[in-house]
């Protein structure tokens, strides 16, 4: 008795250990026969089989059933190529001619994650880290217990700190879950995920079978809550740098209303429409150097800045000359001739370039996005916020140091004095208003990267822009920009809470009870001469 | 040498002391101290950004001083009161420039400045009464415009809308008048007959005269007090003032 | 004493405007229910409901005069007060609606059925009943106006710090009105009316009587306003707009001046937006946009500020003329031909049609009595 169950346990022991090697036998042919069979299961098995076997082709293989280019059909399987060719996936020679009779085999959210585990243990020993690390990120995210031996061999031979750590916590990831590893290896897994530290650790942690010991609850308990909070504070980090594109996207919106409304104090309702004739600018710039010279493309911003500025600017003196300089002092007369333009302007570009919205490209270095820490940055919002900073600059500069500043606030503070002093005062009005439009046809060429380019493009602005320049204070260049930053992260740290629309309506009350309460802004000037 | 003793706070019609106020760091004025007393007529004079409308402004509500106590009739704060309030306790005031209501009639500028109650309801169901009536026809004499009573007084001359403002006042009927440069781009003829009108007026009320025509100060004949900086520099008669080596100085310069 | 307050002061352009008003309001409905449609004297319902919608612009613009023209408060949101008179009457209508909607319920408009609504809000309360509903015309828009403008004016925001702040309100509200769950239909609106006290709001009589009260409202509008500038309450408010700080120092409470003024005009905005509704059929967000407001302004402009007639004119020749501009080929002309008139009007007609018409009268009559200064601006 005791020796049968001896041997009837030696023969259990022979047939598990004999398994493998049968696996690898019947092979490859077994594994290209279920990839005919079109059931999701025996293509999920012929994926395990071809690793698994370490079949020559299989990279090709399972790359080509990841993207619907693997046709099989009665115990043949063919790969399509990305260029249209076909090969023999048995032999991974070419094919001379489209094999016939074969169909596309179909994925289902089972097979993808068999693929993408197949695929990560293919890659965990592809020479270069690079590809190591991306490996380890799909075994992390399939958590597919069957690579963990792959796994564990090439943590050994590792010796790429960052490919390691990618090993590693894919490998905590899996063992996580594992509800048969040493207790004190789960612990320590979850160690390695706290680590990480990422959206994808907590939801690896937060997916902790029901078996867990109380050991591990605890130690994964308070894991979650230090990801937690880590994650909060990246994902404030994150709103805040929202805020401060935005801001900075109200800034340049707004500085050239501060000039012309702070400064001069004219008020000018077709501001907007200055910033939507400088995103047309570019649009035709772009439009050119696409016709004449595409390999300007990515100088098409830089060609467009000047442009832009020019053009605004022009019509912005014309404007002054044609139409305001006959209001001066009537404020409220400017601002309803001034919407009357911003109509006639909205609706000339309606004519000129049609209703609808038009395509400004993102030459390279605007496109993309790099990460930061828990950051995620993207390239145009981060070369707008140097933008904004440059032209704040550069109109600073301009207003203090050069003699045309001197003479505009000469002109702004006392017109019949300056004027006395053999100042040119309707000419430094104009340009004045000509420098304001221009710098509003800056803001369009930034605004052209990040928002649409239509006719109503200015509309959107123009009372953000207003509440800016009054919320900082008028004739305030420095209270335009803490205006606009901190009205632009006030907006985004509120949007989580209240939702964008609600945010924006909470600061428009805002601000409307704020003018209440100090009628000339954060930075007002106090004393007689405001008052006069 | 203003310090008024304890008793004489309840028998001042205007109290000032101790009064600073600053704009933008720049002193426009600094412990000014100064009484008016019932029936007084009082002229101010100093240089050009000496405060002294500044002192107006404060005085009617306009501009909160830093610090310093301002009492009207004893009693009232005036710091703690709008313009609105102020001008209903009976302080009226003639702005430098002359400003009346270019729109309205001579006639409505004068009702409009009528002693009445000034709320909302009662303005909009107004009736003009008899009395009033014959007091609006009465100030028109005075100020020698009743032949051109409805004519808008955009239309009147520079002088005209200074006597339509003296008029304005009178129709106020305050306690205390603040009169600014009443004289400025006036006739000779003309600053004489003011100077006489605003003495007529000074028979029934105090009055502060801001000015800088010595002439018409002269023709006043009131204790002068002279602003420099800020602050009272001397206060006198006109003679004993313009004596005074330091008014003299501030004047000329050195 | 209601009576003289009224009539005391009218001149003789208030007379022929009443005048006129009132055999508008009596003939139109008459043409149009009892003139055969063949004749040429017919007014067919469609054009009696486009002139209603008119009138109502009047009203509207005779309410932004009196604050613009009279009180130098130039508000670009005027359009808010209209849509919040509107809404209130919209929400009456869709409750009269009751079980004939789309989904059927008889106690929730279909938006909110279709938003999985269990419940009527409380904001909704009372609607059902056309007075509370008319009480709310007048009391919504009026209380906007109290409260913002007991803030605005005690703290003295004047000039176009004031028209900013104000376009930033109806700015506001059109961003809240647009929000589903805000619960006023979101984008949409309220629409599909049936009923109007008992009547079917589609049909011809309905129709005719809402043209006949737009105009008994529109010169009752009038006669109010009229009141107001007529009174010496009128005069205070003009000299606020010409020189705020005398009056403030001639002991008047010029926030308090400014807010009567203010409040009673939202209420008349109100008003109007309440007629607008049914004989439009619908209400949206978009009656807030800041575009809708400044336009009331420019019909005001066009008219003649400061002129009441002249206000309600603009509004009616400014209208017709978009009517006309946009209903034919000309339609993409008409944003240059009204920017155009923006720009136009304030440079070489600052007083408008009736303000330049009169001030060529005058200067005929007794050339020396014209001020040769224009109005203080407002700031």
């Amino acid at each position: 008795m005791r020796f049968f169950s001896f041997l009837r346990l030696l023969a259990i022991v022979v047939a598990l250990l004999a398994a493998p090697a049968a696996a690898l036998a019947q092979s490859a042919d077994d594994a290209f026969a279920r990839f005919s069979a079109d059931s999701f299961s025996d293509t999920a098995r012929a994926i395990d089989i071809l690793v698994q076997g370490a079949h020559p082709n299989a990279g090709v293989i399972i790359e080509a059933l990841a993207d619907g280019r693997l046709l099989a059909g009665g115990g043949t399987v063919a790969v399509k190529t990305k260029e249209g060719g076909f090969l023999d996936a048995r032999t991974g020679q070419a094919l001379a001619a489209a094999p016939t009779g074969l169909s596309p085999v179909r994925l289902n959210n089972n097979v993808r994650r068999a693929v993408q585990g197949a695929l990560g243990s293919l890659g965990l020993i592809n020479p270069d880290p690079g590809k190591r690390v991306a490996a380890a990120e799909a075994v992390f995210r399939a958590r597919d217990v069957s690579v963990l031996p792959v796994l564990e061999a090439a943590i050994a031979k590792e010796s790429n700190d960052r490919a390691r750590r990618a090993l590693r916590e894919a490998q905590a990831a899996i063992l996580i879950a594992k509800t048969d590893a040493p207790p004190f290896d789960r612990i320590a897994a979850v160690d390695v995920l706290r680590e990480r530290g990422d959206q994808d650790a907590l939801a690896t942690l937060r997916a902790l079978p029901g078996d867990a010991s109380p050991g591990l609850r605890d130690a994964q308990a308070r894991a979650i809550s230090d990801i937690e909070g880590k994650l909060a504070l990246w994902r404030a980090g994150q709103n805040l740098w929202y805020g401060l594109s935005l801001g900075s996207v109200l800034l340049l919106a707004a500085i050239g209303l501060a000039i012309t409304f702070g400064v001069m104090g004219v008020i000018n309702m077709a501001h907007g429409e200055m910033v939507m004739l400088g995103a047309y600018t570019t649009f035709m710039v772009q439009e050119l150097i696409r016709a004449h010279a595409p390999g300007l493309f990515d100088w098409s911003l830089a060609i467009a800045i000047p442009a832009a500025f020019l053009v605004a600017g022009a019509v912005g003196i014309a404007i002054e000359r044609g139409v305001i300089r006959f209001l001066y002092g009537r404020p409220l007369e400017t601002l309803l001739a001034t919407w009357g333009i911003s109509l006639i302007l909205q609706q000339a570009v309606r004519t000129a370039f049609g209703p609808t919205n038009r395509e400004v490209g993102a030459p390279a270095f605007m496109s993309g996005a790099f990460e930061l820490g828990g950051l995620a940055i993207t390239w145009n919002r981060l070369w707008i916020i140097v933008f904004a900073g440059l032209v704040f600059a550069a109109l600073l500069a301009i207003l203090k140091l050069t003699p045309m500043g001197l003479q505009m606030r000469a002109v702004t503070q006392n017109r019949r004095m300056a004027s006395a002093m053999g100042i040119r005062t309707g000419r430094i009005d104009a340009l004045t208003f000509g420098l304001g439009s221009g710098v509003a046809g800056l803001a369009g060429v930034a605004l052209s990267q990040i928002d649409n380019v239509s006719p109503n493009l200015g509309q959107s602005y123009i009372i953000d822009s207003f509440m800016v320049v009054v919320f900082g204070g008028v004739g305030n260049l420095w209270g335009t920009l803490i205006s606009a930053m901190s009205l632009g992260v006030a907006n985004k740290l509120l949007e989580p809470y209240a939702g964008a629309v609600l945010g924006k309506i909470a600061l428009l009350v805002f601000i409307i009870l704020f003018i209440q309460k100090r009628p000339r802004g954060l930075f007002a000037l106090k004393g007689r001469a405001v008052e006069a | 040498m203003n310090a008024p003793v304890p008793g004489a706070l309840t028998s001042s019609l205007l109290y000032l002391d101790g009064v600073s106020v600053s704009f933008d760091g720049f002193k426009a004025i600094r412990g000014l101290s100064l009484t008016i007393e019932p029936g007084e007529m009082r002229a101010i004079i100093g240089p050009n950004g000496a405060g002294k409308t500044t002192m107006m402004d404060i005085i009617t509500g306009k501009t909160r001083p830093d610090e310093g106590t301002v009492m009207f009739a004893g009693s009232v704060d005036l710091t703690r009161l709008d313009e609105a309030a102020i001008a209903n306790l009976g302080i009226g005031r003639k702005f430098q420039k002359p400003t009346v209501f270019d729109f309205h009639s001579i006639e409505d500028n004068i009702l409009l400045a009528l002693k009445s109650k000034r709320s909302v309801l009662k303005t909009l169901f107004w009736q003009t009464q008899a009395a009033q009536q014959k007091r609006i026809d009465e100030i028109l004499g005075i100020i020698k415009l009743a032949d051109k009573r409805d004519r808008l007084a955009g239309s009147l001359s520079h002088g005209q809308k200074q006597w339509l403002e003296i008029g304005m006042l009178l129709a106020q009927d305050p306690r205390l008048l603040l009169v600014d440069e009443p004289a400025a781009g006036m006739t000779d003829g003309e600053t004489a007959q003011t100077a006489a009108l605003l003495k007529a007026i000074a028979r029934d009320h105090s009055v502060i005269v801001v000015e800088h025509d010595m002439g018409f100060i002269r023709e006043l004949g009131v204790k002068v007090t002279v602003l420099h900086e800020g602050a009272v520099l001397a206060e006198g008669p006109l003679d004993q003032v313009s004596a005074n080596e330091r008014v003299v100085e501030v004047y000329l310069g050195r | 004493m209601i009576g003289r307050f009224l009539f005391s002061t009218m001149d003789k352009r208030g007379h022929v405007f009443l005048a006129l008003v009132a055999a508008i309001g009596l003939a139109v409905p008459l043409a149009n229910l009892l003139v055969p449609a063949g004749s040429p004297f017919h007014v067919s319902t469609a054009t009696m409901s486009l002139w209603g919608k008119y009138l109502c612009y009047a009203l509207l613009a005779i309410s932004l005069d009196l604050v613009w023209g009279y009180c130098g408060i130039l508000s670009l949101g005027h359009g808010a007060f209209f849509a919040l008179g509107g809404y209130a009457m919209g929400m009456y209508l869709m409750r009269q609606i009751g079980s004939r909607g789309v989904y059927g319920n008889p106690i929730l408009p279909d938006f909110m059925v279709f938003l999985n609504w269990q419940e009527l809000p409380w904001y909704w309360w009372g609607f059902s009943s056309f007075p509370f509903a008319m009480l709310m015309v007048l009391l919504v828009p009026g209380l906007l106006a109290f409260v913002f403008g007991w803030f605005a004016f005690r703290s003295r925001v004047t000039g176009v710090y004031l028209s900013i702040i104000t376009q930033a309100l109806t700015y506001a509200l059109l961003l809240a009105f647009f929000r589903n769950d805000m619960g006023f239909g979101g984008n949409n609106g309220l629409t599909d009316f049936k009923d109007i006290i008992g009547f079917n709001v589609q049909a011809q009589g309905t129709r005719a009587a809402l043209f006949a009260t737009t105009c008994t409202m529109l010169a009752a509008g009038f006669l109010i306003a009229r009141g107001i500038v007529g009174s010496k309450l009128g005069k205070v408010v003009i000299a606020i707009r010409d020189a705020e700080s005398r009056t403030r120092f001639l002991g008047y409470r010029v926030d308090r001046f400014k807010l009567f003024v203010f409040t009673v005009s939202a209420c008349m905005a109100g008003v109007a937006g309440a007629l607008y509704v049914p004989q439009v059929g619908i209400i949206n967000p978009s009656e807030f946009a800041p575009a809708n407001s400044i336009e009331t302004v420019i019909w005001v402009a066009v008219g003649g500020r400061g002129t009441l007639v002249g206000a309600a004119l603009g509004a009616v020749v400014v209208n017709w003329a978009k009517t006309m501009f946009t209903s034919g080929l000309m339609a993409p002309y008409w944003l240059f031909a009204l920017g155009a008139l923006f720009v136009l009007v304030t440079l070489f007609m600052p007083k408008g049609i009736l303000g330049t018409v009169q001030g060529w009268w005058e200067k005929r009559r007794k050339p020396e009595a014209v001020p040769a200064a224009e109005p203080a601006p407002a700031e």
